[in-house]
């Protein structure tokens, strides 16, 4: 790849030295091949946000000094600061999500700092971008814990970039606090989950919408690991109660054109679309709906990655009526809630919006403060060990760890957009949910986990 | 497929089609006449579609009783918006590297790095939201499965009016003409006369505000954010080699030819493979016909 495009480079740079100096002309062929060489270059730049395929090979520079940081021990920090690693896309396709998300982990930090730190020692962040680009993650993670030594990474947003540095973690022993709503099907010893797995958030919605009498359900998401495994995962669920989702479409993520998809939606004529787009397609999709007159009555929707941010997009006006299933509004009405968006709107005036997983970035730097201080040690295999069963009064609602996953007991909402572009609960599960990555409490589930994991 | 799909496929095509020839328009003239990659382009189109955004507020806030115009008034003003990046990028950067294509991708590339980062610093890497105008909001229903959107039909219009704009002034008026001989024969051309250098900026800061009246247009359909731009800037490419360099009817054919493929193919298959196919198409087509759907035969292109 390297040598050819040196060949590419010098073959052009002979040609253009010989035009150099007169008109700009250029054979017709050479043409199409530059902006080929051109478009090529866009694809692999954004294909890199999309793709799930990092080759792994691209990212592992700087790991030969790895081998002697492998004890469990070298993150014990000797000053009186402690590091911790805040890893998210600050720019790129997915800045638009996790920037706001470092913020809320930010703001958790400087909470916890101003009372005293952790075990006396005040946190000191080191922020890092992924740059929305997997194999940087990658050299990212590797960064933190071998050159940094953090404590603990709080960060990814994506399924992709989870899974990317996955190894890296298991390597070196590292601690990530991952704050997103997925697709479950996972328990790394080395990651702990802060956002819902598939039954504190999908499978709840899917019994809801039974219940409420929609039988007809089009399955509509992005073309990557999360949608594609929660919609096999909704299909399974149907099965077990006789039903077969009457579409199923997939669209590449950043896809922007959805009449056709609509037109399709339209003639399989379901009662409810069941929507896992991820990113921007939303608007897109959402747009679409509204300019062919569909409304939320005519048309619901059940969106699992739509939250504020993504509606002030949007625009309320096109999403009100529409349902999404979180575990955490900004309108939630808890006393931990309307204190935290008041601070947040405070400490930061330019983005005053919170969502369900801003709220699980926030929640996770506190739920490891209150696991190291119950360890009395920053050792990564001691703060496991005493994870389970610490509980939080987060602003959502009270969580917990489950030692076990390494997962977190949370509470199911199922809200109705508002024309303002808040939602309205309209559901909730009453209590936390234990988690259950693996579906085994769900009789239709069985059989699923080999399927789906890889 | 029965005859109501087909209607609506067809205006489907039809619609996106206009789309696509609207963000191809300025590259037609910028990259089809002058040979200038630019991969900027996109952010010229992102920088016409914040120039919208930028209107509307401003309507809000002064003008709220004419709040439905703001759109008439936001094309012209992205136009000019587009226009002076268009024509500070050529003088600062692109005039130095004529000739030199593969200079000239990179350090556009690289202008439109910078370009995307500015963007998310004034306007903040979250998605701005652009409320069409109540006119345009509602739609015609022309049977039980053709809906045609207004917006839709309004993007249809603004291409069109494009298109003629473009075609008048490039083949009817005396800076066109001067435009069209410079491309053709830019020695003899300056042998009569005519300042090459003021041309080239002229014909690129055209070529750039069409793509801001584009990024107009787009805000009807999504969000405006900061990565507005390189989502349209292959597709544009695309329209314009398929299409065939440096004719206006190479845009038009390319743009119809690629919004019929990409609609029945996403219609007969799935999103993501129906864009593989056209794109299959595309590049089994160009293997064919390297000069394109509307070949150009002029000795400076030979």
């Amino acid at each position: 790849m390297q040598q050819n495009q040196n060949a590419d480079v010098a073959s052009c740079r002979t040609w253009s030295r010989s035009y150099l100096g007169t008109t700009p002309k250029m054979p017709l062929r050479a043409v199409a091949a530059a902006s080929l060489f051109a478009s090529l270059l866009v694809v692999g730049g954004c294909g890199s946000n999309s793709t799930q395929s990092p080759s792994g090979t691209t990212a592992s520079t700087g790991v030969s000094t790895a081998s002697t940081s492998e004890t469990s021990t070298s993150n014990q920090p000797t000053g009186d600061t402690v590091k911790v690693g805040i890893l998210h896309s600050l720019t790129g396709t997915m800045a638009i999500s996790e920037v706001s998300v470092k913020d809320a982990e930010m703001m958790a930090i400087n909470e916890i700092n101003a009372k005293g730190g952790v075990l006396g020692k005040k946190i000191e962040p080191v922020v890092e971008d992924g740059a929305s680009d997997w194999p940087t993650f990658k050299t990212k993670a590797e960064k933190l814990l071998t050159q940094d030594k953090v404590a603990a990474v709080f960060g990814c947003w994506t399924s992709v970039s989870r899974k990317t540095v996955l190894p890296v973690f298991e390597k070196h022993n590292g601690l990530l606090w991952y704050p997103v709503q997925y697709e479950g099907m996972e328990t790394s010893p080395n990651i702990f989950y802060t956002g819902a797995t598939t039954n504190q958030q999908i499978t709840p919605a899917v019994e809801w919408l039974l219940k409420n009498g929609k039988k007809k359900f089009f399955l509509l998401g992005s073309d990557y690991v999360f949608p594609r495994t929660a919609n096999a995962e909704i299909k399974a669920q149907l099965k077990g109660a006789g039903l077969t989702p009457v579409g199923e479409e997939y669209t590449p993520l950043g896809h922007r054109e959805y009449s056709t998809l609509v037109d399709k939606i339209k003639a399989a004529k379901p009662d409810i679309i069941f929507n896992s787009l991820n990113g921007d397609s939303n608007v897109e999709f959402f747009k679409q709906l509204k300019a062919v007159g569909l409304t939320a009555k005519d048309m619901p929707t059940m969106s699992v990655s739509i939250a504020e941010p993504e509606i002030q997009a949007i625009g309320a006006d096109k999403l009100a009526g529409h349902w999404a299933v979180w575990n955490y509004f900004q309108t939630t009405n808890t006393p931990e809630n309307k204190k935290w968006v008041a601070d947040f709107k405070k400490a930061n005036p330019k983005t005053p919006v919170t969502d369900d997983p801003m709220e699980a970035g926030y929640f996770g730097v506190y739920l490891w403060k209150a696991a190291v201080e119950k360890a009395k040690s920053f050792d990564v295999a001691k703060v496991k060990a005493a994870s389970d069963g610490i509980t939080f009064n987060a602003p959502g609602g009270p969580v917990k760890i489950d030692g076990k996953t390494q997962h977190v007991w949370k509470t199911v909402r199922i809200g109705v957009v508002q024309p303002d572009g808040q939602f309205k609960e309209v559901w909730n599960s009453g209590k936390p949910i234990k988690p259950d990555p693996y579906l085994d409490a769900y009789p239709w589930a069985k059989g699923l986990k080999d399927k789906l994991q890889t | 497929m029965n005859s109501g799909a087909l209607a609506s496929n067809l205006f489907n095509a039809l619609s996106l089609g206009s789309i696509l020839l609207l963000i191809a328009l300025g590259l037609a003239i910028t990259f089809g006449l002058m040979r200038v990659i630019n991969m900027a382009h996109g952010e010229f189109i992102m920088a016409g579609a914040y120039a919208t955004y930028v209107t509307q507020n401003f309507f809000q806030s002064k003008f709220p009783n004419f709040i439905g115009w703001y759109l008439i008034a936001s094309i012209p003003f992205a136009f000019c918006v587009a226009a002076l990046l268009g024509w500070l990028l050529e003088a600062t950067v692109i005039r130095r590297l004529y000739g030199r294509p593969l200079d000239t991708l990179l350090a556009t590339w690289g202008v439109s790095l910078i370009l995307q980062q500015l963007a998310r610093t004034i306007f903040g890497s979250l998605g701005v939201n652009v409320q069409s105008p109540a006119w345009l909001g509602g739609n015609w229903k022309l049977g039980e499965s053709l809906v045609v959107p207004h917006e839709r039909v309004f993007i249809m219009a603004v291409a069109l009016g494009c298109l003629a704009g473009m075609g008048i002034f490039l083949y009817y008026s005396q800076v066109g003409r001067r435009i069209q001989a410079v491309m053709q024969n830019r020695d003899m051309a300056s042998c009569l006369g005519i300042s090459t250098r003021k041309v080239d900026a002229l014909a690129f800061s055209v070529g750039s505000g069409l793509a801001g009246i584009a990024g107009c247009a787009l805000t009807m359909l999504s969000s405006i954010d900061s990565n507005v731009g390189t989502k349209y800037i292959i597709d544009s490419f695309m329209v314009v080699v398929l299409g065939g360099v440096g004719s206006l009817a190479g845009a038009v054919a390319g743009a119809l030819g690629m919004g019929v493929l990409n609609t029945v193919w996403e219609y007969e298959t799935t999103a993501s493979l129906g864009r593989v196919l056209t794109f299959v198409c595309v590049i089994l087509f160009l293997q064919w016909k390297p000069q394109g759907l509307v070949a150009t035969r002029s000795r400076a292109l030979d």
